[in-house]
């Protein structure tokens, strides 16, 4: 039984009309589908608005129109017959019927008997009734040698001594001409109703399309192609500022993302050393001589060496403490004038043993807002790597103000850094091929940039002819 | 003396136990904040180590109850967060000391006897002795054999520092931080050329030397053994 439910259901016949289904289900869902169908609803009602508008407006002005003649002339007729009585109305009536004066008007006087006096409708026309009032009634009229039914609209009069009149008017162009909008007006809407519907329906499926492109894309990164990216469609409205924000987004991604695969690579690669060191250190150990005398050494480089891997360790976490921007630490004013002439006092001697001449040029008083313990961390590690890179000669320190910025310098007069190398001297265990012999774990310019960027600043790398300078610079703080 | 190690890692709280018993001092366990808080407000402790994070309540927080309580226990705090500002924060919160770890044992064990004498030693002291080696806190001189040594201001406080921890190892990282107030360890070897320089100072023209290195540890400033031969 649960085979049976867990089969899957029959393709072909039934796939199609599924998809079908489920495309419209899923359409019907969609925003874009409830924006376009409120759409054209709106554009339905007001266009039928306006279109019955113009029906009623035209219809009723013709309707005036007839009105007010055949009001001019029962008015007419009226004058006459109160002037010259009955003989009068039926000479006038005669009169007016001659000839063909091409205005539609209709005229019948009859007698008692209800035979006809005048007017040039040959009978009472049938299902009038015989009494006073407004009326609509059908005439035959003639029509280019043809003899037609025409709709028409009158008055009937009862004139005392019972003869009748009617006076109507041929209102079959009227007719004509609202039957003519009726339909021309009912061709538009449906014309303009289409439009709507074709442009609605554009209109979400263009919306839905852009819509999809930003689902697809991110499903595409979301399984793992992290270098795709929404497509513009270069109109700059807001979905592509939403596709350009999401690329935005997904660089910063990528590139974070590469960051850490590199700092995995790195650490992976970079550590792997120390530690099949130590465990060879570890090994040798255990092998050593039956006195035992080597074991004492051999577990205390065992621990130098664990301590060194700790040191990286710790390095790159503060590394990306400082890089990831996460903690808010208090800060304080810092006087780097204080902060390079304490990092000079500490490393003078050291200097002078190894061959250098540490000179200190600090311009009192200069002074960033940040934290002094990281900054010091920063100065040394740049002390660090001139005692650790040149081969005597001058190291100076300077701390300047230029231009509202807080400088610290470090120059020296070792091999310095060329050009091409000056960035990614920067990137995590990057150690230049020439002094990978020198202890060191690469992370010391990583980490003053770290710093430096936490304190808002920028590091620059310079030629010092020859030598190198490393060029730090803050937003200072007013004297 | 009778310390208290708050430390929620079961091996690291034993290991430290043993070591400190090892060294002749009475230890007091504790698991997590609350009890670490708990048994310090007895204020029976002459010293506390305190990781930094604690299950219950943040060891920052016990230091912080502690403190608020007028417990002046010395305290060194453990802790595995390493960046200079986590040691300074851990510093203002009331700590005495900070150690990141993983620790050397000898480290600990330093830091923790200079944490014990400052606490004994709180009374105020103009001038502090080495065998003939004499240092005038008020007039800021070094005398040795009634010698006048000249000192730079530095090594002035880098050997009182050294004086006032006499007889006991002294590491180049508390060095660093109690003289130079510096909360990290620069790759270059800086300390020692300092105290190369203060040891030419005061040992160079004397026969018996006062400041030994002590390998893989750090320095001990003490008087020479008396003669055997007494």
């Amino acid at each position: 039984m649960i085979a049976e439910k867990l089969a899957p259901p029959t393709l072909g016949a039934w796939a199609a009309p599924q998809r079908v289904f489920g495309n419209a289900r899923r359409l019907v869902r969609t925003h874009a589908f409830r924006l376009a169908a409120l759409y054209f609803l709106v554009f339905a009602v007001s266009v039928s608005g306006v279109l019955l508008f113009v029906y009623w407006t035209s219809a009723d002005f013709v309707e005036r129109q007839t009105e007010a003649t055949l009001d001019a002339e029962i008015t007419g007729l009226a004058e006459q017959y109160a002037q010259r009585g009955l003989s009068g109305l039926v000479q006038i009536v005669a009169a007016r019927s001659a000839g063909d004066r091409g205005d539609g008007m209709l005229y019948l006087v009859t007698g008692p008997d209800g035979g006809p006096l005048a007017g040039n409708i040959a009978a009472w026309p049938a299902g009038v009734p015989a009494r006073a009032g407004r009326l609509f009634f059908t005439t035959a009229a003639r029509v280019k040698e043809r003899i037609e039914p025409h709709p028409a609209q009158g008055a009937s009069f009862i004139i005392p001594g019972n003869y009748r009149l009617l006076v109507g008017r041929d209102i079959s162009d009227a007719t004509a001409f609202r039957n003519r909008v009726r339909t021309t007006l009912l061709w538009a809407g449906l014309v303009a109703l289409g439009v709507g519907l074709l442009g609605g329906t554009a209109m979400s499926r263009n919306l839905l399309r852009r819509v999809e492109q930003v689902n697809r894309t991110s499903e595409r990164v979301m399984a793992g192609n992290l270098s795709d990216r929404v497509p513009l469609a270069g109109t700059s409205d807001e979905f592509d500022q939403l596709a350009a924000n999401l690329n935005r987004m997904l660089d910063q991604i990528e590139r974070l993302m590469t960051a850490m695969r590199e700092v995995t690579d790195d650490v992976a690669h970079d550590l792997k050393t120390p530690l099949a060191r130590l465990r060879v250190r570890l090994e040798l150990a255990l092998l050593g001589g039956p006195d035992g005398s080597g074991q004492t050494e051999a577990i205390r480089s065992a621990i130098d060496e664990a301590d060194r891997l700790l040191a990286t360790f710790n390095a790159l976490l503060s590394i990306a403490e400082l890089e990831s921007g996460a903690r808010r630490d208090e800060s304080e004013a810092v006087d780097l004038s204080e902060v390079a002439r304490s990092a000079a006092e500490l490393y003078e001697p050291v200097a002078e043993e190894k061959g250098f001449a540490l000179a200190l040029a600090a311009e009192p008083g200069v002074r960033i807002r940040g934290s002094r313990h990281l900054l010091s961390q920063a100065l040394a590690n740049l002390l660090d790597n001139a005692l650790k890179y040149a081969d005597g000669g001058e190291i100076q320190v300077r701390v300047e103000r230029a231009e509202g910025r807080a400088a610290l310098e470090v120059a020296d007069r070792g091999p310095g850094i060329a050009e091409a190398d000056r960035e990614i001297v920067f990137d995590r265990f990057v150690r230049l091929e020439r002094s990978r012999s020198t202890p060191g774990n690469g992370l010391g310019l990583s980490l003053v940039r770290a710093v430096t960027r936490r304190h808002r600043g920028t590091v620059e790398l310079a030629d010092n002819r020859p030598g190198l300078r490393v060029r730090l610079e803050f937003p200072a703080l007013a004297a | 003396m009778k310390l208290l190690v708050v430390e929620d890692d079961r091996e690291t709280a034993l290991y430290l136990a043993k070591g400190l018993n090892e060294s002749g001092y009475t230890v007091d366990r504790a698991g997590d904040g609350r009890e670490g808080l708990f048994l310090a407000m007895s204020g029976n402790y002459d010293a506390i180590v305190l990781d930094r994070m604690l299950p219950t309540m943040d060891g920052l927080a016990v230091l912080g109850a502690l403190r608020a309580a007028a417990i002046s226990t010395p305290a060194l705090i453990l802790s595995a967060l390493g960046s200079v500002d986590d040691r300074v924060k851990g510093l203002r919160a009331g700590g005495d000391d900070y150690l990141v770890k993983p620790f050397a044992f000898s480290e600990l064990l330093a830091r923790l006897e200079a944490l014990l004498r400052r606490g004994a030693a709180t009374a105020a002291t103009t001038k502090l002795r080495v065998a003939d080696l004499e240092l005038d806190l008020l007039t800021r001189t070094v005398r040795r054999r009634d010698k006048p040594i000249e000192v730079l201001p530095r090594e002035f406080r880098l050997l009182e520092y050294l004086m006032r921890n006499a007889g006991h190892v002294v590491t180049r990282t508390m060095l660093l931080e109690h003289v130079w107030d510096y909360h990290f360890d620069p790759q270059t070897n800086v300390i020692d050329v300092h105290v190369s320089r203060l040891r030419q100072k005061i040992d160079k023209s004397f026969d018996s030397p006062l400041l030994h290195t002590v390998r893989g540890a750090g320095y001990c400033l003490r008087a020479p053994e008396p003669p055997a031969s007494r």
